[in-house]
């Protein structure tokens, strides 16, 4: 094991503090005694299943469950019609059949009037085995008067496109959100309009335009999503366990939902396969199954399948960009603007603070220094599934950096320069931060120029340009691509970060027992972050505890205290600085004990990792554990101390961190067939302090391969009937081991001044930042045929195609 | 139908439908749910076991198919309280995140070991090409079943 800087190693050989330490949940997974939703097991426990509509848009004449009812084994039935008849005694209107979305609007549990999209849920099976409910799903005998569909977002705003929402009563497709608004601005419109003006008549300006989509595409953790709940009748307790990274945020939900006392309902998420914002929004099948368990009386499970997560769960991106740029012919960027068309699906279901209906899209500006900005993002209804912020996109920073990238690049080739220097000229320099950019967000630190050059250090990056200039005199093409991003992460400050009312301040709780041994209760909950072993050593690095001596609990609503969940790279922002914050409590308590222990004022002394001692006198001190014992034992405690050695703390971070990173793709094409062979893909992060560096290295490998899936393969299509053409893993492709090459990593630390341990999130940083790295690399090396760019996923017939000249539209079927 | 299957050395006799899956039968049946399913069409990997002795992603397979015969799922890696090469590697190597995917990579890793004690980067990656991570990004899976092979009898891993 290694340990950053100078902290020393445990008896168990971990660092005390932060470093490489191999993960306290690894022993439980390698045995395969992992613990997940579908793994729980209730006496008595019945299965259930979801019948799912065929139709993007039809209306429901009839439903007959009569021969599904009557099959042996079949517990009950459930329609749109039999929600409709139960009533809710709830804060939300007063029946079962329509539930809130996180971005307030309602999604139909079960279809009572019309299905909106392809797998919209129209009824829902109890029976005794999982095989028996599909088997009463084709039982069901649903009549559909079908309408047309819209699949095409270009569409829905057309005054003669169908009316999706009708039961809202809304005469036309635009998404209208809580402030009433149908339409999202930032940035400064005037200025940067007229700043295209003065470009577009300034000789030594160039303005540059370019269309790009950030097709949909969809999480797809290996885990699916599912839930089982058990009521019992007698104490009135819902537990549900289900795969959530926002347990506690659920559960306020459904107790809204469904009308039942908050103090009753206790949520776990227990060991989750993979969420990547798949896991944050409340889906209809978890409260089919909590309708379940109060309907039978018994323990109910719901897993669904694959295509059901495809093709109902929240997806991802469906952005429509037109974005432009004006710059000098030296290459100096005077300003952005950006127009989107934002396709949001059947039901506006995006998980993202409310103040921010685009999430933080209007961070789009990126990591340049120019002074005009704008953007304006059209939200629109479509028969496609709801979701919109998902797939580890830090609330919409993915298609943020997609957008100011891709278009950088497009500036370089209009102006022939090399896209690395015409970065360079731009970046954002040290001294600026903090900054404040164009379109309001406060910038904490960065040295940005410092990071590129470390990774065209180790790409060899002019070596590579002159293995390209060879290569294309010998008619092979081979492509270099770069990614400058920035992320805003760590959401947020209450003041305007809030989730259906609920602020994103995390709660924690620290217990020291009386042998110097605790118990960390964290808010937030893993789903492969390795939240036991982090947050351990976090404390560890305030009290100088050994890790291996700190237990972590997370993810079970009764044993942990309230908080928003673990999503938009929010753990180590909010959470990891009310972990520092809560065990430096701790510490202040120590000191008063200690002093009183050593008959000595608190002033007199001074701690050095895991001990306090009389300053000057270093042999006259106390041990943290020392400490602990004599905390809950017979000492005269000092006026107003009480006893034990326990705390806790809500942190509220004052504003959002700011990781960032350059990213280097090396890719060879075949113009013959359109393949792309990723050959090297260089990351340098820069995520602040880094507490377990083998930790945060696994993360970033891990979203660079979802930057290779959805720049080369990953794709949820439709074609014009409403036909999920990405419904399954034979159709929605994700990177194996072949494609992903053996990612080089740098990194260069650049603390946050204001999060308490200096450390900024990663999460996400490498699936934010890769795809445009990739695409750019596939474009350059497809340049000398005259193009310009290419809309993901760049498969091999797409990019033939744009070696072609063609047009590629990759969101619909080509007719 | 009565089915019985050997269950890492373990005889299981259950009555099942003939239609059951041989994950499900593993899972539900015989109550080892280290063996994870992920996907409808086989494309995924997390249900991969062995039957006799050859990795099978169980969810193609009938329980009935596998009636007389041996199956090994990531339970029966560990040998007599000892972790086996392959996991202590994807604990040095961090060579797992959220674990779904990890009992099937295992079992994999395992397999192609005792068939080809060095196999190559390329070799690890081609073998795992039938499973899904979303987690790794695949570089600590490969390192993990390289340091497997590097380390093929240690009692010195990390608990
Ligand atoms: S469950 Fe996906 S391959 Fe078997
Ligand atoms: S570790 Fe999560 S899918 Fe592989």
């Amino acid at each position: 094991m290694t340990a950053v800087d100078d902290a020393p190693l445990s008896a168990a050989g971990n660092p005390i503090g932060f470093g490489s330490m191999k993960r306290v949940e690894d022993q439980r997974f390698v045995r395969g005694q992992g613990n997940y939703v579908d793994d729980v097991n209730l006496p008595g426990m019945l299965h259930s299943a979801i019948l799912r509509s065929p139709y993007a848009h039809a209306r429901i004449t009839s439903i007959d469950t009569s021969a599904a009812e009557a099959l042996p084994g079949v517990r009950a039935v459930i329609t749109g019609k039999t929600l409709e008849g139960i009533a809710r005694p709830s804060l939300l209107g007063d029946n079962f059949a329509w539930m809130p979305t996180l971005s307030y609007d309602t999604q139909a549990v079960l279809a009572t009037d019309k299905v909106r999209f392809q797998g919209q849920e129209v009824a829902y099976v109890i029976a005794d085995s999982r095989y028996i409910a599909k088997d009463a799903l084709e039982l069901i005998v649903v009549d559909y008067d079908p309408l047309e569909p819209v699949m095409d977002a270009k569409r829905a705003l057309d005054p003669d496109a169908p009316i999706i929402r009708d039961d809202k009563g809304f005469t036309d497709n635009r998404v209208v959100d809580v402030h009433g608004q149908t339409s999202w601005e930032s940035g400064n419109a005037e200025s940067t309009a007229a700043a295209f003006a003065r470009a577009e008549a300034d000789p030594d300006c160039v303005v540059v335009t370019q269309e790009i989509l950030y097709p949909r595409v969809h999480p797809a953790p290996m885990e699916t999503c599912g839930s089982v709940a058990y009521l019992d009748k007698v104490t009135g307790q819902l537990t549900l366990y289900t795969t959530s990274q926002a347990p506690h945020a659920h559960r306020t939900v459904y107790a809204m939902v469904a009308g039942l006392p908050e103090q009753k309902i206790r949520v776990i998420s227990p060991d989750i396969g993979g969420g990547f914002g798949n896991k944050v929004p409340v889906y209809p099948g978890y409260v089919l199954s909590i309708i379940g368990t109060i309907v039978t009386g018994k323990p109910v499970k719901w897993m669904e399948d694959r295509s059901e997560n495809l093709m109902s769960t929240g997806f991802a991106r469906d952005y429509h960009m037109t974005a432009k740029v004006a710059a000098t012919k030296e290459g100096k960027i005077l300003a952005v603007d950006v127009d989107v068309l934002a396709d949001h699906g059947a039901f506006n279901g995006v998980a993202q603070p409310t103040n921010f209906p685009a999430g933080f899209f209007n961070i789009f500006s990126g990591s340049y220094d120019y002074p005009d900005a704008h953007c304006k993002v059209d939200p629109v209804y479509t028969n496609k599934a709801p979701g919109g912020v998902a797939y580890a996109c830090s609330f919409r920073i993915t298609e943020a950096a997609y957008v100011i990238e891709r278009l950088v690049d497009c500036l370089a080739q209009e102006l022939q320069m090399d896209p690395a220097e015409l970065r360079l000229k731009n970046l954002l320099r040290p001294e600026q931060f903090p900054y404040m950019s164009p379109t309001g967000w406060e910038y904490d630190s960065g040295e940005y120029e410092k990071t590129m050059r470390v990774a065209m250090e180790i790409a060899g990056y002019d070596e590579l340009r002159r293995e390209q200039a060879e290569k294309r005199a010998r008619g092979e093409y081979m492509g270099i691509g770069i990614s400058f991003f920035t992320e805003g992460v760590g959401a947020g400050p209450r003041r305007t970060m809030d989730i259906l009312g609920l602020g994103m301040a995390d709660g924690i709780e620290l217990r020291i027992h009386p042998t110097g041994k605790g118990v960390l209760r964290l808010s937030v909950q893993s789903q492969g972050q390795g939240h036991e072993t982090t947050f351990a050593q976090i404390v560890s690095h305030e009290l100088g505890i050994p890790p291996e001596d700190i237990e972590v609990v997370h993810g079970d609503t009764d044993q942990t205290p309230f908080g928003l969940g673990t999503y938009g790279s929010r753990s180590t922002p909010v959470s990891g600085a009310a972990a520092s914050v809560v065990a430096r409590k701790i510490r202040d308590k120590a000191r008063l004990i200690a002093a009183a222990a050593l008959e000595c004022s608190p002033d007199d002394l001074e701690w050095e990792l895991g001990r306090w001692y009389v300053k000057g006198d270093k042999e006259r001190g106390k041990t943290i554990q020392e400490i602990a014992l004599l905390s809950h034992g017979s000492l005269e405690l000092p006026e107003g101390v009480e006893g034990h050695l326990d705390a806790t703390a809500v942190y509220n971070p004052p504003n959002l961190t700011y990781p960032y990173g350059c990213y280097i793709c090396v890719v060879d094409v075949d113009p013959g067939t359109g393949q792309v062979k990723i050959r090297r893909f260089i990351a340098v992060d820069d995520c602040g302090t880094r507490i377990n560096p083998m930790i945060v290295e696994g993360q970033v490998h891990g979203g660079l391969a979802d930057g290779v899936g959805m720049a080369l393969m990953e794709l949820i299509a439709f074609d014009t009937d409403g036909n999920n053409l990405g419904g399954s893993f034979m159709d929605y492709l994700l990177p194996t081991a072949i494609e992903c090459p053996d990612w080089e990593l740098g990194e260069t630390v650049t603390p946050s001044p204001h999060h308490p341990i200096g450390a900024k999130g990663v999460g996400e940083s490498a699936t934010v930042g890769s795809p445009a790295a990739v695409v750019n690399a596939v474009i350059d090396a497809i340049s000398p045929f005259g193009v310009r760019h290419a809309d993901m996923p760049l498969t091999p017939a797409n990019v033939w195609r744009a070696i072609q000249g063609r047009n590629v539209r990759t969101d619909m079927a080509v007719e | 139908m009565q089915v019985t299957i050997t269950i890492n050395g373990e005889p299981v006799t259950r009555d099942v439908e003939p239609r059951t899956l041989l994950v499900h039968f593993v899972r539900d049946d015989a109550g080892l749910r280290g063996t994870h399913w992920g996907c409808d069409t086989s494309n995924c990997g997390a249900c991969t076991l062995w039957v006799d002795g050859s990795p099978v992603k169980s969810c193609t397979m009938l329980a009935a198919q596998a009636d007389g015969h041996e199956v090994t799922t990531v339970e029966g890696l560990e040998q007599g309280g000892e972790l086996d090469p392959v996991q202590k590697g994807f604990i040095e190597c961090h060579g797992l995140q959220c674990g779904f995917c990890t009992p099937g990579m295992m079992m994999t890793g395992r397999w192609l070991l005792d068939n080809n004690p060095h196999p190559s980067d390329g070799e690890i990656r081609e073998a795992i090409s039938g499973q899904i991570c979303r987690c790794t990004g695949y570089k600590n899976i490969v390192k993990a079943i390289q340091w497997a092979a590097d380390n093929p009898a240690t009692n010195e891993v990390n608990a």
